[in-house]
């Protein structure tokens, strides 16, 4: 291979240096196992932006968070579920944003699930709305056991990263999160499930 | 509520279970009026398709009047309506171009994961088709959730009987898709493999679309019958050679298109012997083979391949050279349902087309099992049934 990188994102690169390299466009980076999806949403760029950065919506559409606390322009207080019931708590701080493009954060000093990352919103090409991509660093909770422990439950950030964007997308696009419950007491299970 | 639960291979029941209720906005409640049982619900029926799970509520052709609307619907209540198999949210991409079987949005995310690894997207949602596509309970029950109630169901007058309307929500699409897909010319020779419901729905609309000739192929007399009826020329694979027929019939040259209307449970092909008759054939002497090779294999140089048929994962010996050698255009994909509604029920009104010579069995919902027994067993003479919640019990 030569030093030329190709143009695929660093969360599709076979190579282990991915992580630091995704690190090095952090400006804080917390973490070191690397996670990331994109989703093209049929929606313009300044209303998606505009409903991310509001946290308060996040758990619309993230199953995993309980809650989100907005502390103050830059603060903001996370409640997320853990496997086995438990749920843990941090304090992130944005890092960076720029108005309809960019979002980016890190725990704070003490998190229990240290952690940063970035949403990026892109102009699609085609009149195809906007491309909305999620990166994140993260320290799996008890290392490799403890990521194994989330899979199992499936809150393994993976897999968390990927269908919380879809939720968004049908949220965005839909107008609302698609289920199958048949009535809202199921459809209330199956969330907590 | 009553309704027709899935339990294992060839084990479905009739069980109360909980009601339907609005969960979002663009919902509807439908209480149903009549609901068929479909070919592909056999697929389930013989247990074919993954990711069913024990209770899941069978059911992707149904009707019946609107008894609840969420605020984000655009029904009301009262009105008689039809409902698409294919779930679509009207606005995504894939809606937007009217691919409403491709929607992005109708399948909830958790179950979108499989089909991202078995098919490299995410499956699209369908009801009562396993949690592959989305896990919504079906419309063989006394009542059914919609999603997307102001996007799929098309409302249908008053007056017309349910039997004339009811195969709006799949059959009927979906042979006129294949017979579009089929890009028929004027003077065009198309051949039909299948005449269950699909495949006669097709050659009517081949002829309707400009099909000078249609061959309609099968094994069951009753279903060639019903063939001839519509004006298609007939070849009972068991008579006689399929592929030196349809070669002699169209003067050598094979036909322009060739629609697949049969799928993944060909007669003869999805068992244990399949292996040893490959072996032993060059498939294209044998009789009761996979019908989309053959139909590759028959098609004229050139010519164009239609597949309605519902595939579910990987086939052996597939003729890719032929496709290749020959310059075949092939073209398939679950149905854009929705897209079709509007023409399709104007042409139904207008004794354009008629769906109700399918039907030869009514049945009340309660005795559903018996109906899915006889549709797998009998064939020939079992062509539809259609199951009436409330209605009288046979027997």
């Amino acid at each position: 291979m030569s030093d030329i990188r190709d143009d695929a994102p660093l969360t599709t690169s076979k190579n282990r240096t991915a992580v630091d390299e995704a690190s090095a466009i952090l400006v804080e980076p917390k973490g070191d196992a690397l996670v990331g999806r994109t989703v093209t949403i049929n929606r313009p760029r300044a209303e998606l932006y505009a409903f991310w950065r509001d946290f308060t919506n996040l758990p619309t559409f993230m199953d995993n968070v309980a809650r989100v606390n907005v502390l103050d322009e830059h603060r903001s207080h996370w409640v997320v579920k853990a496997p086995a019931g438990k749920t843990v708590e941090w304090d992130a701080i944005i890092t960076e944003e720029k108005e309809g493009e960019l979002i980016a954060w890190a725990s704070a000093e003490g998190a229990s699930v240290p952690n940063s990352g970035r949403i990026d919103f892109r102009d699609a090409q085609g009149y195809r709305g906007t491309i909305v991509t999620a990166t994140i660093l993260y320290d799996p909770p008890a290392g490799v056991v403890g990521r194994m422990v989330a899979k199992l439950f499936q809150r393994e950030p993976a897999i968390q990263a990927r269908r919380d964007l879809r939720r968004f997308k049908q949220l965005m696009e839909a107008g609302e999160v698609a289920t199958a419950a048949r009535n809202p007491a199921q459809h209330q299970q199956q969330q907590e499930e | 509520m009553r309704a027709l639960t899935w339990h294992g291979k060839h084990d479905v029941r009739v069980e109360t279970v909980d009601d339907p209720e609005i969960v979002n906005p663009r919902d509807a409640i439908i209480r149903i009026s009549s609901t068929a049982i479909c070919g592909s619900d056999l697929h389930l029926y013989d247990g074919y398709i993954p990711t069913m799970q024990a209770g899941d509520i069978l059911g992707h052709e149904f009707m019946g009047e609107v008894v609840e609307a969420g605020p984000g619907s655009s029904l009301r209540k009262g009105e008689r309506v039809v409902v698409p198999f294919t779930i679509a949210c009207g606005r995504c991409y894939h809606c937007g171009k009217q691919q409403y079987s491709a929607c992005d949005n109708g399948n909830p995310a958790d179950n979108q994961d499989l089909g991202q690894a078995l098919y490299g997207q995410p499956m699209s949602a369908l009801f009562g088709y396993s949690h592959l596509t989305g896990g919504y309970a079906g419309g063989q029950a006394e009542y059914v959730r919609v999603p997307f109630s102001d996007v799929g169901p098309i409302v249908v007058p008053d007056g017309i009987e349910d039997d004339r309307v009811l195969f709006l929500s799949d059959i009927l699409p979906t042979g006129w898709m294949a017979a579009e897909n089929a890009g028929i010319e004027p003077g065009d020779t198309v051949a039909v493999w299948g005449c269950g419901p699909v495949g006669l729905f097709a050659v009517q609309s081949a002829f309707l679309m400009g099909a000078e000739r249609v061959i309609a192929i099968d094994h069951f007399p009753h279903r060639l019958e019903l063939a001839l009826k519509f004006g298609a020329e007939t070849v009972n694979f068991e008579e006689s050679k399929t592929y030196e027929a349809l070669m002699e019939m169209t003067g050598g040259i094979g036909p322009d298109a060739c629609i697949d209307a049969v799928g993944l449970e060909a007669h003869g092909f999805f068992v244990d012997n399949v292996i040893d008759q490959i072996k032993a054939s060059t498939f294209l002497g044998t009789d009761r083979t996979h019908s989309i090779r053959q139909a590759i294999i028959a098609c004229r140089k050139g010519g164009r391949i239609s597949m309605p048929a519902v595939y579910g994962g990987f086939v052996d010996k597939f003729p890719l050279g032929a496709l290749m050698e020959k310059g075949l255009t092939l073209k398939t994909g679950q149905t854009h349902v929705q897209r079709y509604l509007p023409a399709l029920l104007a042409a139904i009104l207008d004794g354009d087309i008629d769906t109700t010579f399918l039907i030869s069995h009514h049945l009340p919902l309660e005795e559903g099992p018996e109906g899915y027994r006889m549709f797998h067993d009998k064939q020939n003479e079992v062509t539809k049934v259609v199951l009436k919640p409330g209605m009288a019990a046979t027997h």
